[in-house]
C-alpha cells in the first residue's frame, strides 16, 4: 500500500470561533470539512457560563429578577416576564389587567427589537451590509420607549414579581402608536433590499433545512420550527399575560429552509405590531401591583412556566421549599435547545452556509451558557 | 393567567387546586397560619394515568396535580418505557427539559425531572425518579434526541452519569473541572482553584 500524502487527507478540521463575527457571541464550532463539505461539528459552548441557576438558590426571589435580563441579553424583557410569571405562579398571583397589557406592549416591542438585530446581523454574516444600519436605526426608537419607560435600553428589569414597579409616562401610548405607523414601511423596506434579492435567495434557499419531525426531535422551537410548518406559538397555545384577548397570526412557512425562516421572522415583526396597536387602544386603568407580599415565600412546590420568547421557548422551573430563596431553579433556554441542532443541519452543506445557519438560529450566548 | 394544564376531556379533570385555601382552614386557630412543610398536591386522573397503570402498575408511585401541573413520580429503571409510551401511544413527542434537584439530606439523593409536551394534545406533564448518589439511570437519546445536551448538563452541574448516552462529557464547564457546582454542598463561591490557576494564571477567579 502507498504511503498516505497529505493530498489523500479527505478531513480537516478546523476550528471556527470563539473570537468570530459570524457566531454571534463566543461560539466556538470546530468543523470537520472535506473540502468545501462539512461532514460533521461539534460545538463548544460554556465560554459565557456565569452560574445564573446557582446564583438564583442563594439570592432571593426579588434579587434574582435583574439577573435573567443577563441572559438573553437582547430580550431581556422576555426573559424577565417569563421569570415573574413562573414565581407568581407559585404565589397563586396575577398580574393585574392593566400590568398585563403593559406587559404585553413592553414584551412585543422586544421581540420586534429582537428579531430587528437578528435581521441585521443575518443579512451582515451573509455579506449584505445596508440592512444592519436600517435595523440598527429601528431598534434604537424601541429602546427609546424602554429608556422613558424604566431608564434602562439593553437590561431593563422592567417587571416585577406581581405586576410593574413604574406606571407609564405621559404619552406612552401616543409614542407606540407613532412606532408602528412608522416601522411598517420599514419592514416594507428591508423586504424591498432582501426579499428577492437573487444573492440573498440564492444564499438561503434550500440551506440548513430542518423538518417538522426533526424540529421535534430535537426540541427546536420558536421560528425555526413555525418554518417548518407547525403553527405552534405558545401565545396561542397556552395564553399568558392575555394574549388570547388580542387578534393576530402564527406565521408559518413549509420548507423549514433558512429562507422561510427569514419570511417567518419578517412576518412575526408585523404581526407584533398588530398585538401593540390592539394594545395600547385598551390598556385598562387600575393597579399595576397585584397582592404581593413584601417578602416571598411561596409554599412548598413546584412549577414550570413558560412563554414564547422572540427565540422559542423559555422556561423556568422553580422548586419552592417556602423559604425567600429558591430551592432550585432552573432556566430552560431556547437558544440552547435550539443550538443542539446546529449539527444536524449544517451536516452535509457547504462550509460557507455554517455561517448563514448559526445566523438564522438566532441564538444568544448570553442565554445557551448562562 | 390560566392554567397551563389543559385536562383533556372533561371526565376527570383535576380540581383546581388552590393550595391558598387549604393553608388558612388547616391551621385556622392560630394567628400567623403555618404553611403546610410539604408539596400540597391532589390526585391526578386521566386516560393518561389510566394507560399508565395498566402497563407499569406499581413501577409508578404517584399520579399528582399541583397548581393545576400534572407530574408523575416513577422508579428509575422504568423511566425510559414511560417516555417511550409517552411517546408512541400518548403524543409526548416533545421532551422540553431534563434537569435535576438535589436533596442531600434525603437517600436518593437527586430528583431527575423530564419536563414533557404533547403538541396533538396541547399539554404539558413531568415525570420525575428519585435516584441515590452514584446511581445511572438510562439515557432518553434513544428515544428524544434533545436529550442529548440537556442530560450532559445535568452531568456537567449534578455528577449524574447517564447510562448509554452517545458522549458523557461535560457540556458547559471546562472538561477537567473537578466538583458539580449545583450540588448543595458546593459554595456559591467555590471554584475548581487548581484549574483556574493552572489555566488562568491567577491566584482565584474571585
Amino acid at each position: 500500500m502507498p504511503e498516505a500524502t497529505f493530498l489523500d487527507a479527505t478531513e480537516l478540521v478546523i476550528n471556527m470561533g470563539p473570537q468570530h463575527p459570524s457566531t454571534h457571541g463566543v461560539l466556538r464550532v470546530i468543523l470537520k470539512l472535506d473540502g468545501e463539505k462539512v461532514n460533521g461539528t461539534e460545538c463548544v459552548i460554556g465560554y459565557l457560563h456565569r452560574g445564573v441557576e446557582k446564583i438564583g438558590e442563594n439570592r432571593t426571589y426579588q434579587q434574582f429578577a435583574p439577573y435573567v435580563d443577563r441572559m438573553d441579553y437582547v430580550a431581556a424583557v422576555s426573559n424577565g416576564l417569563g421569570y415573574c410569571l413562573a414565581v407568581e405562579k407559585l404565589l397563586n398571583v396575577e398580574a393585574p389587567p392593566r400590568a398585563q397589557a403593559v406587559r404585553v406592549i413592553l414584551t412585543e416591542l422586544n421581540r420586534i427589537a429582537s428579531h430587528l438585530l437578528w435581521l441585521g446581523t443575518h443579512a451582515l454574516d451573509i455579506g449584505a451590509i445596508t440592512p444592519v444600519f436600517y435595523c440598527l436605526r429601528e431598534r434604537e426608537e424601541v429602546l427609546k420607549v424602554f429608556e422613558n419607560y424604566c431608564g434602562a435600553r439593553l437590561t431593563t428589569h422592567a417587571f416585577r414579581i406581581g405586576g410593574l414597579q413604574y406606571e407609564t409616562y405621559d404619552g406612552f401610548e401616543e409614542e407606540v402608536r407613532k412606532f408602528c405607523d412608522w416601522f411598517i414601511p420599514k419592514v416594507d423596506e428591508y423586504e424591498e433590499l432582501l426579499t428577492n434579492n437573487r444573492i440573498w435567495v440564492g444564499r438561503l434557499k434550500g440551506v440548513g433545512v430542518l423538518s417538522a419531525d426533526e424540529c421535534k426531535q430535537y426540541g427546536v422551537t420558536g421560528p425555526v420550527l413555525r418554518a417548518a410548518g407547525v403553527a405552534w406559538d405558545l401565545r396561542k397555545a397556552q395564553p399568558y399575560s392575555g394574549y388570547d384577548q388580542y387578534d393576530f397570526e402564527i406565521p408559518t412557512a413549509e420548507n423549514g429552509d433558512t429562507y422561510d425562516r427569514y419570511t417567518v421572522r419578517m412576518e412575526e415583526m408585523r404581526q407584533s405590531t398588530r398585538i401593540l396597536r390592539q394594545a395600547v387602544d385598551r390598556i385598562p386603568s387600575g393597579p399595576i401591583m397585584g397582592k404581593v407580599p413584601k417578602v416571598v415565600k411561596p409554599p412548598v412546590g413546584e412549577a414550570y412556566v413558560s412563554i414564547e420568547a422572540p427565540k422559542g421557548e423559555l422556561g423556568y422551573f422553580i422548586v419552592s421549599d417556602n423559604s425567600t430563596q429558591p430551592y432550585r431553579l432552573r432556566v430552560r433556554p431556547p437558544s440552547f435547545v435550539n443550538l443542539q441542532a446546529l449539527d444536524r443541519m449544517v451536516r452535509g452543506g457547504l462550509v460557507a452556509d455554517v455561517v448563514a445557519i448559526i445566523g438564522t438560529l438566532d441564538i444568544v450566548l448570553g442565554e445557551v451558557d448562562r | 393567567m390560566p392554567d397551563e394544564q389543559k385536562p383533556d376531556g372533561s371526565a376527570a379533570p383535576p380540581p383546581a387546586p388552590k393550595p391558598a385555601a387549604p393553608k388558612p382552614a388547616a391551621a385556622a386557630h392560630a394567628a400567623p397560619p403555618k404553611p403546610p412543610a410539604v408539596m400540597v398536591t391532589t390526585p391526578w386522573e386521566s386516560d393518561i394515568t389510566q394507560l399508565l397503570k395498566d402497563r407499569f402498575g406499581a413501577e409508578i408511585t404517584e399520579f399528582s396535580t399541583y397548581l393545576g401541573q400534572n407530574f408523575l413520580v416513577a422508579k428509575p429503571e422504568e423511566v425510559i418505557p414511560i417516555l417511550e409510551t409517552l411517546k408512541l401511544e400518548l403524543d409526548f413527542d416533545y421532551l422540553v427539559d431534563v434537569t435535576a434537584v438535589d436533596y442531600p439530606k434525603r437517600a436518593e439523593r437527586f430528583d431527575v425531572v423530564y419536563i414533557l409536551y404533547s403538541f396533538a394534545r396541547n399539554e404539558r406533564m413531568r415525570v420525575k425518579t428519585m435516584i441515590p448518589d452514584g446511581f445511572s439511570p438510562a439515557t432518553a437519546v434513544t428515544v428524544h434526541l434533545a436529550a442529548n445536551w440537556l442530560e450532559r448538563e445535568v452531568f456537567d452541574m449534578f455528577g449524574i452519569q447517564f447510562a448509554g448516552h452517545p458522549d458523557m462529557r461535560r457540556i458547559l464547564l471546562p472538561e477537567e473541572w473537578q466538583g458539580y457546582p449545583l450540588r448543595k454542598e458546593y459554595g456559591i463561591l467555590q471554584q475548581d482553584d487548581g484549574w483556574v490557576r493552572e489555566n488562568l494564571g491567577i491566584e482565584s477567579g474571585q
